[in-house]
């Protein structure tokens, strides 16, 4: 493994912001932390960093131990949440700052800032001033000032946390292709489920200071371990309910569930997609209390006419009831995930 | 590690040349043959001439920071919220005084209200017996601090605070008291205890000023020492300056820190307007007057007053010895003068930087924190107390500078040196720990991270602060004239023996030579003006 964290803790004030997080990171793998804000996410990849001493637990690179490593003789790179971009040098001096702390000569120099700057897509930008740049330029620099000096793992904080939406989705796909053609580690940390899922080959969901799941994005979105998880990742509908064989007693009646479910009182997730739409009297009536439209479907806001828990529907858009019907609500097994 | 390191140099020279002299000098005081009495306190403070001193320097102090306020806080105003042509050019002249050595305002304001100066002169009235003299002195010296301090704040001010106060129903100076003045008051405070921090230790404005009747705490120190050779009296009164000077320094402390609390704070360029109506432009014009009058006329008079005697008279007299006061001719303490500021101010400058450095870490500790506040001290436990410590404690081995050069500049920068720290230290906080941690994960060591991120944003600032230290350890008086040797007399020390003999020609001179040093100083600040931005340190 290029980089393990065993058992790190770090605490603030007697709270564990790391609470004894275990975490690998192979060579040429691309990891994501994913989690809300205060999740200790940024704390993880500062303690990788050396920025912020471990309390309890140990960082290994390339499965030598870090303790007493100072930051700048880890080799490890650091893109900052807002880039912190040297503000009295140009675009040029910001890509060579780690080439020059490591000695390289003049010319190696140039020749590198050259190449990093084509390989961001700002060919020609060295001479420009920082304070100059947009703020997707900004993150241009920075993503290439931190290469700069080949790091052996590129950690990124919220990456593209600053940017509008449309660059975002743009970026994170240049991002997924860059790394994958340099084979360059990668340990980013992010709040945004999609950015996480569209770059990583592996996820890891944080809570509190510890790691709530971790595995593939599909893996994670098929399979949340459990109601933060499913929740943090967008989905409204969670109860909980008596599994028992192929069905579950909720609040919304007789759930179907998987075949080899866990049994007994478990978090049940229907997935909007398993919430299906029938003439009132041939399921559970429910009344559109809204509806969003979400350009591919329409999220519909079901209230159970018997007052249980609201429940969100995918329809097509064609089939999308208006708000105030009443209509029937039928479960769909194969969308329905009983959890840990 | 790197931390204590760094605080190791300015900690020891703290230790040796400010907590040693300090602790010889509690000695000296309480502690008779080998025996502590602290009833020698009491009885000092029991003497009827020394409780007159204490009174007169309490009360004139606390008139002085009044008398201030009243007079500097329309021009804070003024700076703060108008624009006007000759704005730069009025700021510039504002704080020249401030910088201007004690010893040449002192001899200004002689050459405008003392004997034969000119209000003497025109209408036959002479305050130089009087407490106005000093009071006026003392404004003088202090206006800058209160448009400083108190006008800074007020030009970040966000004008639409009280705009938003007006659409509430608040009347113009409902919404001044209610949503500027509470944002203000933090500063006045901090601007009022700093004035009357330096008028209660005022040393060279009332020893020139003050003729035979005022005496400050300070100035009766200097008389216990040097005329009296009470060195214990002394002492006691060295102690009780010392308790007084740092609880207002506390005061200042606590005051400083509110006013660091939330506060919407803008670009001062954004704020100031043209003047509108006839109220804001006569407070202009008054502002402009009060200027004209009490801070460039005592310095015009003195000009002229050197210029009195034909052919340039008294400043040709300078260059000649008369073998009495004066082993050497007097303008030889023009090249003392640098010599002792430019050695002082690079003391000052590595000594005060490496402590803002290693104040401005983030792991900074309380024993850090606590450090901050002592680096203070010297600014306010006055120049005397300074200049007698290291009289009673550098004289035996195993450290005697008694004879070496050195002991000059030692002082000089040990009351610069919190200029140095309180200029550095803003902007050394202004910078974003995440850049220097972009840095070092980019592969800079500690040392490589202060020189390529620290370095190239406090470059102007050090410039500023060097100038600061430059133009304090050139003024300095009150330490200088304690341990300056006879045949090595800095420009003020000259000045004062100059004052303290008879006879139009030392007057001359001494107009002169005061006149040679308000140039230097000023033309050292407004170099600095012109490196200046807009917030760079308290000064």
């Amino acid at each position: 493994m290029l980089l393990s964290l065993e058992d790190a803790t770090v605490r603030f004030g007697g709270r564990a912001v790391l609470d004894g997080v275990g975490l690998d990171v192979a060579e040429h793998g691309i990891v994501c932390v994913l989690g809300p804000s205060g999740s200790g996410k940024s704390t993880l990849l500062r303690a990788v960093a050396g920025l912020q001493p471990l309390d309890g637990g140990r960082v290994l690179l390339d499965g030598r131990d870090q303790a007493g490593v100072p930051a700048h003789r880890r080799g490890v790179g650091l893109m900052f949440q807002d880039h912190q971009l040297f503000p009295q040098r140009d675009v040029g001096a910001n890509v060579a700052f780690g080439l020059r702390m490591h000695g390289a000569s003049r010319q190696q120099q140039d020749e590198r800032v050259r190449e990093l700057l084509d390989l961001v897509g700002l060919p020609g930008a060295g001479r420009r001033a920082v304070a100059a740049l947009s703020g997707g330029e900004q993150q241009r620099v920075a993503l290439a000032r931190a290469l700069a000096p080949r790091p052996r793992l590129l950690m990124l904080d919220e990456p593209l946390g600053q940017l509008d939406r449309s660059l975002r989705e743009r970026l994170v796909v240049e991002l997924r292709e860059l790394f994958g053609r340099l084979g360059t580690t990668v340990l980013a940390v992010t709040h945004d489920q999609g950015e996480a899922f569209a770059l990583a080959d592996r996820v890891v969901v944080m809570r509190d200071g510890r790691i709530a799941q971790s595995g593939t994005p599909l893996e994670v979105w098929q399979r949340p371990a459990d109601e933060f998880v499913a929740r943090f990742l967008g989905f409204e509908n969670v109860v909980e309910g008596l599994v028992g064989g192929e069905a579950a007693e909720t609040p919304w009646g007789k759930v179907p569930v998987p075949v080899g479910a866990a049994q007994g009182v478990r978090s049940v997730l229907v997935r909007p997609a398993g919430v299906r739409l029938v003439p009132v009297h041939e399921g559970l009536p429910c009344a559109v209390v809204a509806r969003t439209f979400k350009g591919t479907h329409v999220a519909v806001h079901l209230q159970p006419a018997d007052g249980g828990p609201r429940l969100e529907a995918a329809c097509a858009l064609r089939e999308a009831p208006e708000v105030g019907d009443v209509v029937g609500v039928e479960f769909d097994a194969a969308e329905i995930v009983v959890l840990g | 590690m790197a931390r204590l390191g760094l605080m190791a140099v300015p900690v020891a020279f703290f230790a040796v040349f400010f907590a040693w002299p300090v602790a010889a000098i509690v000695t000296r005081g309480l502690r008779i043959d080998g025996v502590w009495q602290l009833g020698r306190l009491s009885d000092v403070l029991t003497q009827p001439d020394i409780r007159h001193v204490l009174w007169f320097t309490t009360w004139q102090a606390l008139a002085s920071t009044a008398l201030t306020l009243l007079v500097a806080l329309p021009g804070a105003y003024v700076f703060a919220r108008l624009d006007f042509p000759g704005k730069q050019i009025l700021r510039a002249v504002v704080t020249v005084p401030f910088v201007l050595p004690t010893v040449v305002v002192g001899t200004a304001f002689l050459a405008l209200v003392g004997r034969g100066g000119l209000l003497d002169e025109l209408w036959g009235v002479r305050l130089d017996t009087t407490v106005w003299a000093i009071l006026l002195a003392h404004v003088f010296f202090n206006y800058a601090v209160v448009v400083r301090t108190v006008g800074g704040l007020w030009s970040q001010l966000d004008p639409r605070q009280e705009e938003a106060a007006r659409m509430l129903g608040a009347s113009r100076l409902a919404a001044w008291r209610t949503v500027t003045l509470p944002a203000l008051a933090p500063a006045v405070a901090a601007a009022a205890l700093m004035v009357f921090l330096f008028t209660f230790t005022s040393f060279g404005v009332v020893q020139i000023l003050g003729g035979p009747t005022f005496s400050t705490l300070e100035v009766e120190i200097y008389r216990q020492t040097s005329e009296i050779f009470d060195l214990s009296t002394a002492a006691v009164l060295t102690l009780i300056q010392f308790l007084a000077v740092g609880a207002v320094l506390a005061l200042h402390a606590w005051t400083v820190r509110r006013r660091e609390s939330a506060l919407r704070l803008v670009d001062a360029s954004v704020t100031a307007r043209r003047p509108r109506g006839a109220g804001e432009w006569s407070l202009l014009g008054g502002v402009v007057v009060c200027v004209a009058v009490l801070l460039l006329l005592p310095l015009a008079v003195l000009v002229q007053r050197s210029l009195d005697a034909p052919d340039f008279g008294y400043y040709r007299a300078l260059t000649h010895s008369d073998g009495g006061v004066f082993l050497v001719a007097p303008i030889e303490a023009i090249g003392n003068s640098l010599e002792y500021a430019l050695a002082a101010t690079a003391i000052a400058v590595v000594i005060g930087g490496l402590a803002a450095a290693a104040l401005t870490r983030r792991d900074a500790g309380g024993f850090v924190r606590g450090f901050d506040a002592l680096l203070m001290l010297p600014l306010g436990v006055s120049a005397v107390t300074v200049g007698f410590g290291f009289l009673i404690s550098l004289d035996e081995p195993p450290l005697d500078l008694r004879q070496s050069w050195i002991l000059v500049p030692l002082a000089q920068a040990l009351v610069g040196v919190p200029f140095v720290v309180r200029t550095m230290l803003p902007v050394l906080r202004a910078v974003d720990h995440r850049l220097r941690e972009a840095a070092a994960v980019l592969g800079a060591s500690p040392w490589r991270v202060w020189r390529e991120v620290d370095l190239p944003m406090v470059r102007r600032a050090l410039l500023i602060a060097a100038g600061f230290a430059f133009a304090v350890s050139l003024g300095e008086f009150g330490a200088t004239v304690f341990i300056a040797r006879p045949d090595n007399p800095t420009l003020p020390v000259a000045v004062a023996r100059l004052l303290g003999r008879a006879g139009d020609l030392n007057y001359g001179q001494a107009m002169a030579l005061s006149t040679i040093l308000m140039v230097v100083c000023a033309v050292a600040l407004l170099v600095l003006e012109r490196l200046r931005t807009d917030r760079t340190g308290e000064f």
